[in-house]
């Protein structure tokens, strides 16, 4: 195969698993605005946390791998739940804006909190894989994207599944449509908003592990929230399989980034090519790829 | 089967709106709350339903009974399960869901699927129009078919009372009375009770048993529906006949003078 067109062959297949990387983070965000119709900004936040109890479990404890996963679920679960009952419910029907604010304060706080209860050094999560790369016909792939990735479509599958075809899945969307109308029709809007945030915190914990054994943990982490934000507006906030094809669009994006836009100005675009990507979709679709239209009868 | 004991609701904690009203309905009857806008129709229905409280409304006075049971400081969803369903005005169905989610989030309450799916086959005997259209986004139906839908989704969740709120704002007249027609049916064959708000006081009395006028947050009126229909200052102001001959503007005054002492 010819040189020029190998690199780019590579160039696109690791974007495009480091895209669905992203796009496990970028679930999170979803799961909260399909039901509650506000923005997470905390979610880089729980993946940080969610990492940060792993690797706690995992060094201080000393336990096996499974445990400590098995630990940090308990604790998200927990964590998102409490997070919902003290902090968000309170501020249902408040406006929207209020509730986004109050998950940029949130985010604040736990980006100082955790160094300060944890320490600021950065912590390892090593998963039981190699870290050679497997060299597979044309392919040149790292074993952890490919995990990620893995994951990545097995939970977005799943969640879309949710969403589409269980009766649970079509009241949240319910609830997003209109909390007055959901609670008239018999739903607990209550319950599903916990839900909601239960679920995120599910997913923080899949995106803080996978992200955590690819660049370690430690604050730095949280940056993952606002790097992914992209790959939510490009595929609209609510919309499961946009999350996938933004995910795909912005790895690719900052993957030829790198590898043609970079030698030529001395690095730095791939950090921020997906925003300029971003604001153009903005421009063209404001609710995204696959994001829902505003109906409005006239 | 419902009763509004002399209920007051107020909201924000200084808005007088309601100001003692008391409403009965009885089993399988249709019930209407007539009046104009701002009268309180609607805060009734919703204070029975309970979505009140999401809009920083409270019943601060009297009670309201279902079946006997106290029913006023009941989350809403909790009303739904002991039988009491609403439709809002202005349809309100949920516009990014297909027809047929619409019904699925109705029918929330009813934990058996396959009882689910029993109780939609029923609503699409009677909206054979939701059916030929349960795919399509109900943001993107007509208002007539978003009204059926609205009623189609109350029913989901095998109601005994139905609460509706002005089911013939902004539709056509046809469209109307197919739906008032399925309201009796629905009583009729289901044994559905419904509690009716409407602005509309002809249609409202044609179909129903019993009527309530209501002003400025307090029934001023109330009867069986024939009687209303009779009913001299109700042919005037609600029904627009106003006996033989023309009015000068004089009686235009006199008119005024008629409502405030209804009031």
């Amino acid at each position: 195969m010819d040189g020029d067109f190998q690199f780019l062959f590579e160039l696109v297949t690791n974007g495009i698993l480091t895209g669905l990387m992203y796009s496990l983070v970028a679930v999170g965000f979803v799961l909260i605005y399909k039901s509650t119709d506000a923005i997470n900004f905390a979610q880089g936040e729980f993946c940080m946390i969610a990492a940060i109890v792993v690797a706690g479990l995992l060094q201080l404890y000393d336990l096996p791998l499974i445990v400590a996963l098995a630990g940090g679920l308990a604790f998200m679960l927990i964590f998102n739940w409490g997070l919902e009952r003290v902090v968000l419910r309170p501020m249902i029907g408040r406006p929207i804006v209020a509730i986004i604010m109050a998950t940029i304060g949130l985010a604040l706080m736990f980006r100082g909190l955790g160094p300060l209860v944890f320490g600021a050094e950065t912590q390892p999560i090593n998963l039981p894989i190699p870290d050679d790369p497997v060299i597979w016909g044309p392919f040149f792939l790292i074993p952890i994207d490919m995990l990620g990735a893995g994951i990545s479509l097995a939970f977005l599958a799943a969640f879309g599944w949710f969403f589409m075809k269980s009766r649970k899945g079509v009241a949240m969307r319910a609830v997003a449509d209109s909390h007055q109308v959901s609670m008239a029709m018999g739903i607990n809007v209550e319950r599903y908003f916990a839900l909601a945030w239960m679920l995120a915190g599910v997913v923080a914990l899949l995106g803080g592990v996978v992200w955590g054994n690819a660049i370690g943990v430690d604050t730095q982490l949280a940056q993952l929230g606002l790097k992914v934000f992209p790959v939510v507006i490009l595929g609209g906030l609510d919309s499961i399989i946009g999350v996938i094809v933004g995910g795909i669009i912005v790895g690719v994006v900052e993957a030829l980034a790198a590898g043609y836009l970079d030698p030529i100005v001395g690095g730095g675009t791939k950090d921020f090519t997906p925003y300029v990507l971003m604001i153009i979709v903005l421009m063209i679709r404001p609710y995204g790829i696959f994001g829902k239209p505003i109906i409005e009868r006239i | 089967m419902l009763v509004l004991n002399n209920i007051e609701v107020i909201y924000d904690g200084v808005i007088l709106v309601l100001k003692g009203v008391s409403i009965e309905a009885n089993e399988g009857r249709i019930t209407t709350v007539l009046g104009a806008n701002g009268a309180g129709k609607t805060t009734t229905l919703k204070a029975i339903s309970g979505v009140l409280r999401t809009e920083r409304g409270d019943v601060t006075r009297g009670s309201i009974e279902f079946k006997g049971q106290r029913i006023d400081r009941l989350r809403p969803h909790e009303v739904v399960k002991l039988g009491i369903v609403q439709v809002f005005e202005g349809r309100r169905v949920f516009a990014n869901l297909t027809a047929e989610e619409n019904l699925i989030a109705g029918g929330h309450i009813v934990s058996s699927t396959a009882k689910m799916r029993e109780n939609m086959e029923k609503v699409y005997t009677y909206f054979p129009r939701i059916a030929e259209r349960r795919h399509v986004i109900a943001g993107y139906l007509s208002g007539g078919e978003q009204q059926m839908l609205a009623v189609g989704r109350a029913l989901m969740s095998d109601p005994n009372m139905i609460l509706l709120d002005e089911p013939s704002l902004g539709l056509a007249p046809m469209i109307v009375e197919e739906i008032f027609g399925i309201v009796q049916r629905l009583r009729a064959q289901e044994n559905v009770t419904f509690l009716i708000v409407e602005q509309n006081a002809t249609l409202a009395l044609e179909f129903a048993d019993f009527g309530y006028v209501m002003e400025n947050g307090a029934v001023v009126l109330q009867g069986p529906a024939e009687e209303l229909r009779g009913n001299a200052d109700i042919k005037e102001f609600y029904l627009g006949m106003s006996g033989d001959e023309k009015r000068s503007f004089r009686d235009v005054k006199h008119y005024r003078r008629r409502k405030r002492w209804l009031g």
